[in-house]
């Protein structure tokens, strides 16, 4: 008789051990990039269009020549983390269990060819301190919120925001909000800057599960001759001094959109900005070069080394 | 030593119950736990979409304008179709793009349709019209989309309009728990987490029904088949600030080689005082 309290405490401990859990999505997978959206778009060197950068942001931008890419010391330099938002590949994301406990410890966005690999920590451990090292792929802790995943990047260092066009410094915080629905992932990238953003700036993507999509995987690096000027003259350092930068008025000239637009700043990417340049723009002549409406080309690594300029941009030294 | 002869098949059953208790939660509109809980005498009415709303969408908010700035702020040039994967058929028709005619025709607001509506720049503001339609009103274009919760996908032979006709359905977080857990990869489970309460979710709508209109302002068009899936996303910031995301698919295989997925973030404005209306324009 004496069995059945034991009885009763050990369906009690079971049915209470089954506590509930909430219903973690999983992110893991390789995730193909649509490539719709202009996030990865680089033709023209300046194009800051919608960009919020400061008054500071928009100076940094302006002495960026592409050739700085090309010196020695600079072509392993990787992109920064919100690369995955604006480069032109898709994301592979695997988890990492605890060993022991089989725990999610976290999720790992694979790098690329020139972005470094990004670890979000699910466990909760601490953040490094403000003066610890930057790297280029920074630290990131994440956290569930429900079935989204927010995951918090600090300590990177100072690099591209889009392609070429505009940078973040090394104080910047990025901030991923990860939803999935299905076989699409959509990832929402908060950049914050204090040094070279005036406000937040918010780019989307969404990606499709998809096994075969082509990720060009993140390797060794080895610095090249990529301009002979460059390495035969290594004090020199590629830039554009202030009201030199000789690409300020191609998106004006091949698309009639006002160069105050060009340049960014918060104001741009507003709805009532249109308004602000609606007399000063007119339509350019239909589209006869690079208009889209075609079958793509599948996504290629860059030729070269990772800044090995295209003909005509900072393959010539500086006048 | 005694051995406690009922021990496992009472354990058996104690883990049966344990998981369908919280296995129930992950399946809250399926038939199997409606009939367990009416076999209860537990069933309940369900909840009005209004009351059950895991996500607040309503008010105003504005479109951030930092993708797509070329196509999206300004008209494009006619032919300039980058981005969009489009059919031979679908260029053919883009490339006789007229605005005078549209004008001319009183189609003006081809380009405000709900398949492109939400990628004009502009503000929209969400109320509920009734507890289970949620309206969206544009300034950009003064257009309404009415999201109706639990209706059924639209007669063929109803009349196709520019915003059409949108069923939507919340999606919200789900708990699971018990057997259930087990369902799930080792890495999810831990009798040291506290228990959750699941929050948030999504809003899941799609729309069809659709009068034929343009994807984007320089004539490049959708059919009156194309299908419109979206979802809605919410993030409150700890600093306050909300941001919503819609995950945009537009699947048309007369007109798209694979379906149009683009992703459109908004901000929350805390009212109407910038807010706009404006008619639809073919030029701008």
């Amino acid at each position: 008789m004496h069995d059945k309290p034991r009885l009763i405490a050990l369906i009690a401990a079971l049915t209470l051990s089954a506590v509930p859990v909430i219903a973690q999505i999983d992110l893991s997978g390789s995730w193909r990039r649509p490539g719709q959206t202009d996030n990865s778009y680089s033709r023209e060197p300046v194009d800051l269009l919608g960009m919020p950068v400061s008054a500071d942001g928009r100076a940094k931008a302006l002495s960026y020549d592409i050739a700085s890419l090309s010196a020695t010391e600079r072509q392993c330099q990787m992109y920064t983390p919100f690369y995955a938002f604006t480069g032109p590949f898709g994301l592979q994301i695997s988890n990492e269990p605890d060993p022991i406990t089989q725990k999610l410890v976290a999720w790992k966005i694979a790098g690329w060819i020139d972005r470094d690999a990004t670890t979000i920590w699910m466990d909760g451990r601490p953040r490094p301190s403000k003066n610890a090292p930057h790297s280029h792929g920074g630290f990131t802790l994440g956290e569930w919120d429900g079935e989204a995943l927010t995951a918090v990047t600090t300590h990177f260092k100072l690099g591209d925001m889009k392609r070429h066009r505009g940078m973040s410094s090394d104080q910047a915080t990025l901030t991923y909000r990860f939803n999935r629905h299905g076989d699409i992932l959509t990832v929402t990238g908060i950049l914050e800057d204090p040094v070279y953003l005036a406000e937040p700036f918010v780019l989307t993507e969404s990606f499709r599960l998809d096994q075969a999509t082509t990720l060009f995987p993140l390797t060794a690096c080895e610095p090249i001759e990529e301009l002979p000027y460059l390495h035969e003259n290594p004090g020199i350092v590629p830039h554009y001094l202030p009201g030199k930068n000789p690409f300020i008025n191609e998106v004006t000239q091949k698309h009639n959109i006002p160069l105050e637009a060009v340049l960014g700043g918060p104001e741009t990417m507003y709805p009532e900005y249109r308004k602000k340049i609606k007399d000063k723009y007119v339509m350019p002549p239909p589209c006869k070069e690079g208009c889209g409406g075609q079958p793509p080309a599948p996504p290629s690594p860059p030729a070269g080394g990772r800044g090995a300029p295209t003909a005509g941009r900072g393959a010539t030294p500086p006048r | 030593m005694r051995r406690l002869k009922a021990a496992p098949t009472l354990v058996a059953t104690t883990l049966i119950l344990s998981g369908l208790v919280l296995v129930g939660p992950i399946l809250p509109d399926g038939p199997g736990w409606a009939r367990l809980e009416a076999q209860r005498g537990n069933a309940q009415p369900p909840r009005a979409p209004r009351v059950a709303a895991p996500i607040d969408v309503t008010g105003y908010w504005v479109s951030i304008v930092t993708q797509d700035w070329r196509w999206r702020m300004v008209t494009p040039a006619k032919g300039d179709y980058v981005g969009i994967p489009m059919t031979v058929d679908s260029k053919k028709v883009a490339d006789t793009w007229d605005p005078a005619k549209d004008e001319a025709a009183g189609e003006q607001c081809k380009s405000y349709g709900a398949p492109a509506l939400m990628s004009v720049p502009g503000r929209v503001h969400i109320t509920w019209q009734d507890d289970n339609t949620l309206k969206v009103d544009s300034d950009a274009g003064m257009q309404t989309r009415l999201f109706h919760f639990g209706a059924a996908a639209a007669a063929s032979d109803t009349a196709k309009t520019w915003q059409g006709v949108s069923v939507a359905q919340w999606q919200p977080a789900r708990a699971i728990g018990g057997f259930g857990a087990l369902l799930l990869r080792p890495a999810e489970r831990s009798s040291t987490d506290k228990p959750p309460v699941p929050k948030g979710g999504s809003l899941k709508v799609v729309t069809t029904n659709l009068r034929p209109g343009y994807l984007r302002k320089n004539g490049v068009p959708y059919s009156a088949n194309a299908v419109l899936t979206e979802y809605w996303d919410v993030y409150k910031r700890p600093n306050g600030e909300e941001w919503l995301t819609i995950t945009t698919e537009v699947a048309d295989p007369q007109y798209l080689r694979e379906p149009r997925l683009i992703a459109l973030p908004f901000k929350k404005e805390p009212n109407g005082e910038k807010w706009d209306p404006t008619p639809c324009s073919s030029r701008w």
